[in-house]
């Protein structure tokens, strides 16, 4: 009697079972994926550092995020297909950033990767992704790309590496700041390639490094290293991250007062911090490298009028809603330009899914130049399919009366070095 | 730099670091004690202290001293009644157990950074310096405000100190530690003593946090470094000992400053836990631990 009874219930069940798998079959949403994949959303899975020591920067890579994906979206998307960010904080820890990998390609089934900063980040996902055969388009700046030590997966086309960066800046520092430098760098890759490429490049054009000062990334409190500047020091070499940057510059002018050395400063150092705070004074008249100018320039063109007004970033690079919250204006552009780097090269590549993900790369190492443009506000762009790495124009300012006003921009060539890989011989 | 001046900018951030260093690692000594519990949390009642502090002072319009001195007042306030909150509502019911204690305020820990994470951000905080007036000291300039930190740490110690020996508080806490349950069978209510310490030794930590903001920036990841060096401090000096600690304190904080200056902050850090090391096998009780310790 039992036993019948559970017969009829398992038989009533599973007609109820297929009713009810037959009107989630007929709900709109459904109807979509399975009639037509061509409609569903691209899905880009949003590496981004929430929280930890790249907490800024992570705030403004999303909000540049947010507002290229819009612009792209109500120009038809990729191929008519829109945009979705699946956004996920890496908490700017390596491994972390690897989970986050792995949850986009299995959980999120999302077509690619992108966003991270930090390059201990970007290293210790870039292994991941490429097991996983997940493109990853970083914007991180380090010259791990291009030196070959990642993979054919991982790309960094938006936004030029350190080496790039440091070489073109050499030859103004030696002419204009100094010929005796002291660096000091946070004691990570990214300091490091700051430390090597910079010396070296500083060195060939006759200048001197005469100190070199490391700073561990999780430092609060800098004045103790100060000593350690040799004092024939001409010029200051300084590049921060983190959360103390702020701390750092404050303790640097406390230290030297006005008899500093000067000072040629990238703006990591400063960036998201409000040039105006009391204490920052004595940078009046000191260099920085900045990868796009935080002040809009006199020379500034529609284009980064465009993409300033359409992340809700002010004329002085702050937040249109809050003069206080002052922008990573010379990283964060990168997240604008990759995303309409992704956006043509799938459509070039005619991507339809996770299964053209190879076609893409292939689609983006094929591309060498971008013109400035609504899609590259920070100016033109040349792409090296084979060391995934891009290049471009670099600015310079000087801190004049609280701004940072433009002093040289360098050419794209100034910025090139003999190719150290060529991903596209490896196999996918 | 010539040796005379280099020793003498290493032995000012050393007492900077040293002053800082005392207060929280009182806070936590006291803890210990009175209760005979050890606060995995303190680093993070530290960590209050100084959101706090930017949260308060950011109310504050005008002169940035008066923002600071409401924030000197109302942080360790907070901080203190936060404590005294997670006792009431945890410690309590554990009845003080060293071990599940542990556990909990390890639990305390996560819970207060990531509070701090969800309603402050992730952002560092600057807090203006009450007073901006640079030293010019020849071969190096010092912020004057960092000597007020040191003042500042001394006056708070010694009134510490004076509430411990000479006010009827003070007699209660020491019964306390002596025996606390003779102290209970003559009438004095251990569980508000506790509370009392638990809560008190939070607020002098954001003290020192407060003091401390406005040469560094209030951060929610903050607590962690101080917490380590406070037991480093606690475990020289000796468990308990008012005396030892703030001994404690101003040796490793000295010794980080001039190591930290004249060779690296890793040696420094390096060289405390090796003494940590030697004072446990040769002295297990600490530099002025007592026996019962």
């Amino acid at each position: 009697m039992k036993k019948n009874f559970k017969n009829n219930i398992t038989r009533r069940k599973l007609m109820k079972g297929v009713a009810a798998a037959g009107s989630i079959a007929a709900m709109p949403g459904f109807v979509r994926y399975s009639q037509a994949a061509s409609s569903s959303p691209i899905k880009i899975g949003f590496q981004v550092h929430r929280t930890g020591i790249g907490a800024a920067y992570g705030r403004w890579y999303d909000r540049t995020t947010q507002a290229a994906v819009k612009i792209l979206n109500d120009a038809g998307g990729v191929n008519g297909r829109p945009i979705e960010i699946v956004a996920e904080d890496d908490g700017t820890d390596p491994k972390r950033g690897a989970e986050a990998l792995e949850k986009f390609a299995n959980q999120h089934n999302c077509d690619v990767a992108f966003g991270t900063l930090f390059s201990h980040v970007v290293i210790g996902s870039a292994p991941r992704a490429g097991e996983l055969k997940l493109p990853y388009f970083v914007v991180s700046e380090g010259h791990h790309v291009a030196s070959g030590m990642l993979n054919r997966y991982t790309l960094q086309p938006g936004i030029t590496d350190v080496k790039s960066q440091v070489q073109a800046m050499a030859p103004f520092v030696k002419e204009n700041v100094g010929k005796k430098v002291t660096m000091i760098y946070p004691d990570f890759a990214f300091g490091h390639d700051h430390r090597d490429y910079f010396s070296a490049a500083f060195e060939a054009q006759g200048g001197e490094i005469v100190g070199k000062v490391p700073i561990p990334p999780t430092e609060s409190s800098f004045s103790k290293y100060f000593p350690k500047i040799p004092r024939d020091t001409e010029v200051i070499y300084h590049v921060m991250v983190g959360p103390a940057v702020l701390t750092f510059v404050k303790e640097l002018g406390e230290f030297y007062g006005s008899k500093s050395p000067k000072l040629f400063g990238f703006i990591d150092s400063l960036e998201a911090v409000d040039l105006n705070t009391p204490g920052l004074e004595f940078l009046d008249g000191s260099y920085f490298w900045e990868g796009n100018p935080r002040y809009a320039q006199a020379n500034q063109t529609e284009h980064d009028k465009f993409y300033r007004n359409a992340v809700g970033v002010d004329a002085n690079g702050a937040s249109v809603s809050d003069p206080k919250d002052v922008s990573t204006y010379a990283h964060m552009f990168g997240c604008w330009e990759t995303l309409h780097i992704i956006k043509k090269g799938m459509e070039e590549s005619g991507y339809a899914g996770p299964g053209d993900r190879a076609k893409l790369i292939e689609a983006v190492e094929s591309m060498s130049n971008m013109p400035l443009s609504q899609a590259h506000p920070q100016g033109a762009k040349i792409f090296n399919g084979k060391t995934h790495q891009t290049f471009g124009h670099q600015y310079i300012t000087k801190m004049t009366n609280g701004k940072l006003v433009l002093a040289h921009t360098t050419s794209i060539e100034d910025t090139f070095y003999p190719d150290e890989v060529d991903y596209t011989k490896q196999s996918f | 730099m010539d040796l005379g001046p280099y020793l003498l900018f290493a032995s000012l951030e050393g007492l900077v670091h040293a002053a800082v260093l005392s207060l929280i690692a009182l806070g936590l000594s006291l803890v210990f004690g009175v209760m005979r519990i050890v606060n995995v949390a303190h680093g993070e009642f530290f960590m209050l202290g100084a959101i706090l502090a930017w949260w308060v002072s950011s109310f504050v319009l005008g002169n940035p001293a008066l923002g600071f001195l409401l924030a000197l007042l109302v942080a360790p306030i907070i901080a203190g009644i936060i404590a005294m909150f997670s006792d009431w509502l945890i410690l309590k019911h554990l009845k003080y157990d060293p071990e599940a204690t542990i556990i909990a305020t390890i639990g305390i820990l996560y819970i207060i950074q990531q509070a701090a994470l969800m309603t402050f951000g992730p952002d560092a905080r600057p807090v203006e310096q009450p007073f901006n007036v640079r030293l010019d000291l020849y071969w190096f300039g010092f912020s004057a405000y960092k000597f007020f930190v040191i003042f500042a740490s001394i006056i708070l110690l010694l009134s510490v100190w004076l509430v411990m020996a000479k006010t009827k508080f003070g007699l209660l806490l020491r019964a306390t530690q002596l025996d606390s349950e003779t102290a209970q069978a003559f009438g004095i209510p251990i569980s508000t003593v506790y509370s009392l310490v638990f809560g008190a030794g939070a607020a002098i930590a954001a003290v020192g946090a407060v003091l401390i903001v406005p040469i560094q920036q209030a951060h929610y990841l903050m607590g962690g470094e101080p917490l380590l060096l406070a037991f480093i401090v606690v475990i020289i000096g000796g468990l308990g000992s008012l005396r030892g600690t703030v001994a404690a304190a101003v040796l490793i904080g000295m010794s980080d400053g001039i190591i930290s200056v004249f060779f690296s902050p890793t040696l420094a850090k390096i060289l405390a836990t090796l003494l940590v090391v030697f004072v446990l096998l040769i002295r297990p009780n600490g530099l002025f631990g007592t026996a019962k310790v």
